[in-house]
């Protein structure tokens, strides 16, 4: 072998190893980008969790509550309006001095009364309403801690710290140790917060007006935008001739599909407030814009269902004398329909995580009562983990995570009905 | 009778008029060749019993408020009609509230009770009147059409013409969509432009639109200088693209070049739910989570971060971009045709050097475009921006210090604002045009690129 052969060898085989080692490093950073990012998602996710799974459980104490008719119900008549003007919050504070005989100096009452949050009674006053004969029992309950109290126990204001540094004073913390230590402290299941609306006191603010404020709007955007995504599907893909016309319609389709969604809530302002004069805050205009904003991801997911229908299908179908509208309403349609509908889901996850067009056209309001109609104010569920994100108290911090968690479990469900629906019915031809 | 129950029972007539059509077909068709069948006659009838009626209501309801107001403001004696326009706008607000019994500003007057009652009484002979003229229509245009079944009728032609027309119809919305887009911000930027120049819009260095209630106020003239929210709009899109385009094409390559095909088919659907999650939720993990971060960090290095930096919100826009850009780039990685591949395996190269030489380069464009998608998002985005991004306009490109946005204006500046001709709500749809424009050259440009790309290996 001469000398020239070997030297040439030798630096292949030097390249190689230079080359593979370069293969190594391209491979792993590629799996190192891979695992960066389900880095990030993951401590994304692990915060969110941490920070909202405590707000399911909610501090309560347990009270022997008087019901004295004396002071409930004077005259004895159990008439609903005698009812509900009673003090109820009065009674509460009356077992809690009870339970403290030795509180005696006002600014002290006061300070033993705020451990029971304001809504407390309210709630109690209802449970008479809904039953009157417990007028004149002594009721023990669990009633509502209010949210310090309830940062307390779930560990966010540190016991340990100088008074003047936490929002529980020595006296309180005084007490709520006396009643931890006698088992009259307790988490009890958050039911408030699946059925309540938006409220001032975080221990009484629930996630359901908003709730039904998304599903409404997203009842809008459904029956705007399916049918008219599908139409525009159909027209495109199957009677459309191929000219500068239909070109702009699709060239302006995708295009939609990337306008940053503030634009549309800019359009639905002007639009649909300024000039048709529809209500701010209701659900009717927050629908009339995500209808806008979904419908090219409707189109686009109604078109590629077409055009997977294979042409075998209408060759047939015109064969035995369909006309071209039966061949398709008859025998295109029904095969893409599962197609569609996937497409629609994944459009309606989208509409209901969006938020930006929606602080455009009023959807920023504080809403306690549940909207009943499309016109109704009302607000949306990610805007109100907006609203909530944007509250000083620290209860909303774990409130809004919650609020997060179930805006994600809804998305999550759509979602995976979405790829269900593709997994049940995609057909490959 | 309210507009519900007139569309209730039109939809009502139409199912009447189809049975109709439906019937008349069979029975006029006994024994003899009929063109179509009976379903189209009684589509044909009821088409034309509600279409022409629907269309009526529209217009109608269209037409309905302004005819009203014009009607209720020629009985307001002439010294409230020389009133300027707003203040006209409110007092018309006061009537309508007296009629909707809501609360009113103030005690009203005896002309205000005259013209909501005569506001009512057109209210209804209105509502009456739509109701009579719509059934009516229904009703002759379905006898009308009702007579023209007969067996040697075209129905189905019809039927589908129309349907074609409504479907093509639909197809126009998109278009509408953008033209509405444009001329609504259009308009509005107009009125701006009138109150503050372009050109000290565009090229102004210093952006404060908190204009005075009074004009004597001190520092009352607010300034709309534009730059600033630029300059916070690129940094934090910068930062926000420097993170997801590496991140995000690499593991783009690595999913769709390296991966087998279980963690492929685990992947993809994963990128498409991560894509889906609401920008608010990122929002709150940057404002909460990330900026706390960052700032004990920036201390711990003896850095002063500030609690809203543009380095926060940038990172968390990246982090939400990432699936993205994955997905589109494993899209059009996936477009480059296998041929080029084994080619370069023939001659001997290493996969890396595939990617690198072969499979990149050829599906550069598409992935360009990608990136262009990605960069209009990142410039749009907004919830992550309002929830950790400042509200001072600075004029900085130290990614430590806060900065604002376009997007974080419009939205501070419409929260809650119902005052539409004051420049500072204007403002808003000066930057939403901007905005609008910018994103759409964008995209255009990176569809193209991407369309382009695409043709070339179909």
């Amino acid at each position: 072998m001469s000398s020239h052969a070997q030297d040439v060898k030798e630096r292949v085989a030097r390249g190689i190893a230079r080359r593979y080692r370069h293969e190594r490093n391209f491979r792993l950073a590629g799996l190192g980008a891979v695992l960066l990012g389900m880095a990030f998602h993951t401590f994304f996710f692990f915060t969110l969790v941490g920070n909202g799974y405590t707000a399911f459980l909610q501090t309560h104490f347990l009270l022997d509550v008087e019901l004295t008719a004396a002071s409930i119900d004077p005259d004895g008549e159990r008439d609903a309006q005698t009812l509900g003007r009673a003090d109820y919050q009065g009674l509460i504070r009356d077992a809690l001095r009870a339970r403290f005989p030795e509180v005696e100096n006002r600014s002290d009452l006061r300070e033993l009364f705020a451990l029971v949050s304001p809504g407390a009674g309210f709630e109690l006053r209802n449970q008479v309403l809904a039953s009157p004969e417990l007028v004149g029992e002594t009721l023990r309950q669990w009633f509502v801690a209010d949210d310090d109290v309830d940062m307390l126990i779930k560990g966010h204001i540190d016991r340990a710290a100088e008074e003047s540094q936490r929002r529980i004073s020595d006296r309180q913390l005084a007490w709520i140790e006396q009643l931890e230590a006698d088992g009259s402290v307790g988490r009890q299941f958050n039911h408030r917060f699946f059925t309540a609306g938006d409220s001032r006191d975080p221990e009484m603010a629930g996630i359901w007006s908003a709730v039904v404020g998304s599903f409404l709007m997203l009842l809008v955007t459904l029956a705007l935008s399916f049918p008219l995504g599908v139409a525009t599907a159909i027209y495109l893909e199957e009677f459309a001739p191929k000219n500068r016309w239909t070109d702009l319609i699709e060239v302006n389709i995708n295009n939609l599909a990337a306008v940053p969604s503030i634009v549309f809530g800019l359009l639905g302002l002007a639009l649909f407030i300024n000039i048709f004069g529809l209500p701010r805050s209701a659900p009717v205009v927050g629908g009339l814009v995500l209808t806008l904003m979904t419908l090219p991801v409707v189109i686009i997911a109604a078109r590629a269902a077409l055009m997977s229908v294979p042409p075998s299908i209408r060759e047939a179908a015109l064969g035995v004398g369909a006309s071209r509208m039966q061949t398709i309403f008859h025998h295109v349609i029904p095969l893409a329909v599962p197609g569609m509908l996937t497409g629609t889901i994944i459009g309606m996850a989208r509409a209901l995580g969006e938020s930006a067009p929606l602080l455009m056209i009023g959807m920023v309001a504080f809403i306690v009562d549940v909207p009943e109609s499309p016109l109704d104010p009302a607000t949306a569920l990610p805007v109100q983990v907006y609203l909530w994100a944007d509250s000083p108290e620290r209860a909303f911090v774990e409130r809004t995570s919650a609020a997060i968690l179930v805006l994600l479990a809804f998305l999550l469900l759509m979602n995976a009905a979405a790829i269900l629906l593709r997994k049940r019915f995609e057909r490959r031809w | 009778m309210p507009s519900s129950t007139v569309l209730m029972a039109l939809l009502a007539m139409t199912a009447v008029a189809y049975l109709l059509g439906r019937r008349r077909s069979v029975a006029t068709g006994r024994g003899v060749r009929v063109h179509s069948l009976p379903g189209y006659h009684g589509s044909y009838v009821a088409i034309w019993c509600a279409l022409p009626a629907l269309v009526l209501f529209c217009l109608w309801q269209l037409a309905e408020p302004g005819f009203i107001r014009s009607q209720v403001l020629a009985t307001l004696p002439q010294a409230m009609l020389d009133l300027p326009e707003a203040e006209l706008g409110l007092v018309y607000n006061d009537i309508r509230n007296l009629v909707e019994g809501n609360i009113v500003s103030g005690e009203p007057t005896d002309e205000i009770l005259a013209a909501a009652s005569h506001y009512m009484s057109l209210q209804r002979i209105s509502d009456l009147g739509v109701a009579l003229v719509v059934l009516l229509v229904g009703l002759t245009a379905l006898g009308w059409a009702l007579r023209r079944v007969e067996p040697g009728f075209r129905a189905r032609n019809k039927v589908e013409l129309t349907t074609r027309m409504l479907l093509m119809a639909a197809s126009t919305v998109a278009i509408f969509t953008t033209i509405g887009i444009f001329l609504s911000v259009l308009f509005e930027a107009l009125r701006f432009f009138q109150q503050v120049s372009p050109l000290e819009f565009l090229f102004g260095l210093s952006w404060s639109p908190q204009t005075a209630i009074r004009p004597d106020q001190v520092g009352s003239s607010g300034a709309f200088g534009a730059v600033p929210l630029f300059a916070g709009t690129l940094l934090i899109s910068g930062i926000a693209m420097s993170v997801a385009v590496p991140v995000g094409l690499m593991s783009a390559i690595y999913l769709s070049e390296y991966a087998n095909s279980r963690v492929r088919s685990f992947a993809k659907p994963m990128l498409e739910v991560l894509a889906g999650i609401p920008t608010v939720v990122y929002g709150y993990f940057a404002a909460l989570t990330v900026a706390p971060l960052l700032r004990g960090f920036g201390e711990g290095l003896g850095l002063s971060v500030s609690s809203e930096s543009a380095l926060g919100a940038g990172l968390v826009m990246g982090i939400m971009i990432i699936p993205f850009v994955s997905s589109l780039s494993d899209d059009v990685i996936k477009a480059v045709p296998h041929e080029l591949r084994d080619g370069s395996y023939g001659l001997g190269a290493t996969r890396s050097e595939t990617i690198r030489l072969v499979v990149l380069p050829a599906a550069l464009p598409g992935i360009v475009g990608g990136i262009l998608l990605a960069a209009s998002r990142a410039i749009g985005e907004t919830m992550i921006v309002v929830m950790a991004a400042g509200l001072a306009a600075n004029l900085t490109v130290n990614p430590l210090e806060a900065v604002t946005t376009v997007t974080v204006q419009i939205v501070t500046l419409l929260i809650g604002d119902q005052e539409f001709d004051s420049a500072k709500t204007l403002a808003a749809f000066a930057l939403g045009l901007l905005l609008f424009l910018t994103t759409l050259v964008l995209n255009i440009v990176a569809l193209r690129v991407v369309r382009r790309y695409r043709e070339q290996y179909e």
